[in-house]
């Protein structure tokens, strides 16, 4: 159990024990210390540049993405709202907060500033998640993309609230404990333990009742209505954790940045978020920051990579474009599914002789 | 299937409900635009009672079951459900007052394991539908579950994925589904269809040993596995019911063995 993802459930008959029980150190799989000792050397080994403009933005848009491939994955709803989602956070968090527009922001404390932003983020993402869950399929991203879309316009035409086209520069995170969080190293811890926090419960919710009716509702809707579940209620509720974890992703988002605009939520945002998810694999929640990374790089560097190849640097999203297009056309589900499908072929084949091999190991059994 | 009886506690909620009758339908009629799929229904089941539906196809007997259950809301007519009118209520509040049914083409989660499959079952009739807490070993449903999965034979095959089950191993547990939880009623759609000979023998020991009190209808093709199962019979004909009996006078019944045995159903 406990944070690994596989799909094997506890032995029945086994002394009595509480939930937390298969939490110990020991059945931690070995990868999980690896890429945490990893993430949490990474300091170490590259520079600030690195570290808050690449790690922490996969990071917070690794966040945003996996409360994409919750709806998605787990609950067969595709919802192109989560960038909506985490940049009303981000307004609130202006509004209610500091920022330089004077004129708009409250410049209450953070710690009340902070929880208000993401209950009504999380609470816009709840109702967007009412009104889509009653569709299927396409209508339901016609749906979200609709009201993302409206989200984007409005802000960028409402001056009184959201101030308009330039929308708030200047917010920061609050200096606590001494630390000043907007600096590179720190910041890049706060968003390393969100992104952990946010990418454990999703996977220990992927186990727990919800989660698993969750996955019921996708794969059947109907007979889990048979089953004696509310499925319309239990779709809303996937919104209002998923649409959680966008919120706490667009509060990180907006300290990164410093600024949060129109542009933020637009819909090209929106639609890369759903890339992400989708180049990074849909079928676990360790996928969207997968694609977040090799999308954050591809941005990055892309262009400098294009003029050291001796071409013009204002075509980088061709390059941007056309990575993404060979992973999806090589590997459907994404680079996980690129993973998986490399790792069988090591497990079933005899790397000595070429040999398939039945699963459970050697040859000669 | 003394599993099923031990984790249900049915007696106690039986004695609750009185003399009403576990299942009453008054004039229920379905129209799909102009097309009667069911008209002028009037049936009643006892409490306990096993009756089976006969008919030949498109004579109505899906759509009274999901008239039954709420998966479709009849055009008119009343439902009543030991004595409590639940013609409106959506699906999951009447599977919560104890009715239950299965599917003529199974409904699984083929993503879940079978274990996870009927631990959602269970959970379904029960509290913290939303919980989110993982449940642990000693989790009272994940007992039943594992039982409920031992009645139907699929203990050996608990951890893999539906969708890898083989089609008599997907039609036993759509059966294990129905039964999680206390069922006060049962809805069989076709639990025959497509089983070896020794698992229809299964299938009527299953359904045979269920607690006397877990009354259920069936539908069935199977004349053999009906007649077995079932104290009485309803034959559908056309969207409307055509006969009422005991299985005796059913099978004896020379209009019945007219329209139905020797209508090109194979006995058997």
């Amino acid at each position: 159990m406990a944070v690994t993802e596989d799909t094997s459930t506890a032995p029945i008959n086994g002394k009595p024990q509480s939930w937390w029980s298969g939490l110990s150190l020991s059945s931690i799989p070995t990868p999980y210390w690896f890429v945490g000792a990893f993430m949490l050397l990474l300091p170490v080994l590259v520079g600030p540049f690195m570290l808050f403009q690449v790690f922490g933005w996969a990071l917070i848009l690794g966040m945003i993405a996996l409360s994409l491939m919750f709806l998605g994955g787990y609950g067969g709803m595709v919802s192109l709202v989560q960038m909506s989602v985490a940049a009303c956070a981000a307004y609130m968090l202006a509004i209610f907060g500091d920022s330089a527009i004077t004129q708009i922001s409250l410049g209450w404390p953070w710690w009340v500033a902070i929880p208000i932003a993401l209950v009504i983020a999380t609470g816009f993402g709840t109702l967007t998640g009412a009104l889509a869950v009653r569709t299927e399929g396409i209508y339901t991203i016609m749906i979200t993309l609709a009201i993302a879309s409206a989200f984007f316009y409005f802000t960028r035409q409402n001056y009184v609230l959201f101030n308009g086209f330039s929308g708030f520069n200047g917010v920061k995170p609050p200096q606590l404990l001494g630390v000043d969080w907007r600096q590179p190293i720190p910041f890049y811890y706060l968003t390393l333990f969100w992104a952990a926090v946010a990418y454990l419960s999703v996977l220990y919710v992927s186990r727990a009742p919800f989660g698993l009716a969750l996955q019921g509702v996708r794969d059947n809707a109907r007979r889990m209505e048979a089953l004696g579940y509310n499925v319309t209620a239990h779709r809303i509720a996937a919104y209002v954790f998923a649409s959680f974890i966008a919120a706490v992703a667009g509060i990180l988002l907006v300290w990164l940045n410093g600024q949060v605009s129109p542009g933020t939520a637009g819909i090209g945002p929106a639609i890369d978020i759903l890339i992400i998810a989708v180049v990074g694999g849909l079928a676990r929640p360790v996928g969207p920051f997968i694609g977040a990374i090799i999308y954050v790089l591809l941005r990055t560097f892309a262009l400098d990579f294009m003029v050291s190849m001796g071409l013009s640097g204002e075509r980088f999203q061709l390059l941007v474009g056309l990575v993404f297009l060979g992973i999806v056309f090589w590997s459907p589900d994404g680079i996980l599914g690129l993973w998986e499908r490399w790792r069988n072929r090591m497990n079933s084949t005899d790397r000595l002789t070429g040999e398939t091999r039945d699963k459970d190991g050697g040859s000669e059994a | 299937m003394n599993a099923i009886a031990n984790t249900s506690t049915m007696a106690t909620r039986l004695s609750a409900t009185g003399t009403a009758n576990a299942l009453e339908l008054r004039g229920v009629s379905k129209f799909f635009g102009a097309l009667a799929a069911m008209q002028d229904i009037t049936l009643t089941v006892k409490p306990g009672e096993r009756r089976a539906v006969l008919g030949s196809n498109g004579a109505g007997k899906t759509t009274l079951f999901n008239c039954i259950t709420g998966d479709f809301l009849p055009t008119s007519g009343v439902v009543r459900m030991f004595g409590e009118d639940v013609t409106r209520f959506p699906p999951h509040d009447r599977i919560r007052r104890g009715l239950r049914r299965t599917y003529q083409i199974s409904l699984l989660f083929g993503g879940l394991t079978v274990i996870d499959n009927v631990y959602l079952a269970c959970r379904g009739v029960s509290r913290n539908r939303f919980s989110l807490i993982r449940p642990g070993r000693s989790d009272a449903l994940m007992h039943s579950a594992a039982e409920l999965i031992e009645a139907v034979h699929l203990t050996d095959v608990q951890e893999t994925l539906v969708s890898a089950l083989s089609y008599g191993q997907q039609r036993q547990l759509e059966i294990a589904l129905a039964l999680a939880g206390a069922p006060r009623f049962i809805l069989f759609d076709e639990p025959a269809a497509g089983l070896s000979p020794t698992e229809r023998r299964d299938l009527i020991d299953i359904l045979n040993n269920l607690p006397g009190h877990m009354g259920y209808i069936i539908i069935e093709h199977d004349m053999d596995v009906a007649l077995r199962v079932a104290e009485s019979v309803t034959m559908m004909h056309n969207g409307r019911i055509f006969k009422e009996g005991n299985p005796a006078e059913i099978e004896a019944d020379p209009e019945v063995q007219e329209l139905y045995l020797g209508g090109g159903f194979t006995h058997g």
